[in-house]
């Protein structure tokens, strides 16, 4: 769920006269919109380059609100993400690579506003758990497996050796019902 | 022996499985430490609230002090307001950040209110608050006598957070200050 409001305790939307105005630009935009996709970005950018704007979508799906938390920030309506959003916008336009924006905005946001946090220390297990947890089940699973064979091994030797008891065994219960 | 460890296998595993997702009941998710705890309080030139000056770092530094994020749009921060105000009077620094507001609305506020700040930082864009890592308010922050952010209280700032949380860390951050 969007947490709208910039409060630290969820609540209260502030009918301020800019955001009526943003609400019904917003409506606008979305009466434009609604031939399909639902990109729910309310302000819309001008970009001097189609590839500018390719890596904008790209960063905002990236980046993590940290407001909403289970939002990226092209998807979150919070005032912190319009602003982050607008940042993102400027500096790209400033000719900001990736690599840049995203330093900047984990050097104050942490690695938590990124959906694909970077590889360290903090992050290690994160990124590693699956391939050991793989590997874990692969082995575990190799070792059940060979000893399911090996026992069944025995299980045949053993026929050999006591097939003759087995059918002693079974005549007599078949006499004895 | 050995085959019969493996029956406890289930039981040690679920043993771990349960002992983390009990910690987990007692963790908030909505958490998120700070990324500045130990780093400098960013540089900033911005205006004072209700004053004919200009702020800069060096003007919010130099003792251990609190850094409060407050706006007049901000519900909880009416909420904490008089406690603020109370710690002021009990000798507490505390510096405003006046965030993505109006000058008037706050100005009027602090008159109505009282002023706890020895100065309130006007950030009309939320610059200083994105260098910050603020994503709402209130928020607090503990900065240590050399402006080392020391710690983020993200929420209202009430008796309980004062006594249990920020007391003893800015008691602790002023004693070695005098000591040393």
């Amino acid at each position: 769920m969007a947490d709208r409001s910039a409060t630290h305790v969820p609540a209260i939307i502030r009918a301020g006269q800019r955001r009526v105005r943003a609400w019904s630009r917003l409506l606008l935009l979305a009466l434009v919109l609604v031939s399909g996709h639902a990109l729910a970005v309310i302000e819309t950018y001008e970009f001097s380059s189609p590839e500018l704007e390719q890596r904008y979508q790209a960063l905002s799906a990236e980046l993590r609100c940290p407001k909403c938390q289970n939002q990226n920030i092209a998807d979150s309506n919070a005032p912190i993400s319009q602003d982050l959003r607008k940042l993102l916008h400027q500096q790209l336009e400033a000719g900001a690579g990736d690599e840049e924006i995203l330093d900047y905005m984990v050097a104050r946001y942490g690695e938590f506003v990124r959906y694909r946090p970077s590889f360290d220390g903090a992050t290690a297990v994160l990124w590693l758990a699956p391939v050991l947890l793989l590997l874990l089940g692969i082995i575990v699973a190799a070792l059940t497996l060979r000893g399911r064979r090996a026992n069944s091994a025995g299980a045949a030797a053993l026929d050999a050796d006591d097939e003759q008891r087995l059918r002693e065994l079974l005549t007599r219960t078949e006499k004895e019902s | 022996m050995a085959p019969r460890l493996k029956l406890f296998l289930p039981l040690i595993l679920f043993a771990g499985m349960a002992a983390f997702l009990f910690r987990g009941l007692s963790l908030d998710p909505q958490a998120l430490p700070s990324a500045l705890i130990d780093r400098p309080l960013p540089e900033f030139s911005l205006p004072a609230l209700g004053e004919e000056r200009t702020l800069s770092r060096a003007e919010v530094i130099g003792e251990v002090a609190l850094l409060n994020v407050w706006a007049t749009w901000c519900p909880s921060c009416r909420v904490e307001h008089p406690y603020l105000v109370q710690l002021a009077a009990s000798g507490v620094p505390i510096y405003g950040l006046n965030y993505k507001d109006e000058d008037a609305a706050a100005e009027r506020w602090l008159a109505e209110l009282g002023n706890p700040y020895r100065a309130s930082i006007v950030d009309r864009e939320g610059s200083l608050g994105v260098d910050l890592g603020v994503y709402g308010a209130p928020e607090t922050y503990l900065l240590d006598a050399q402006g080392v952010i020391r710690y983020r209280h993200v929420g209202v700032v009430d008796e309980r957070v004062w006594q249990t949380v920020l007391q003893p860390m800015y008691q602790q951050l002023s004693a070695q200050g005098s000591g040393g």
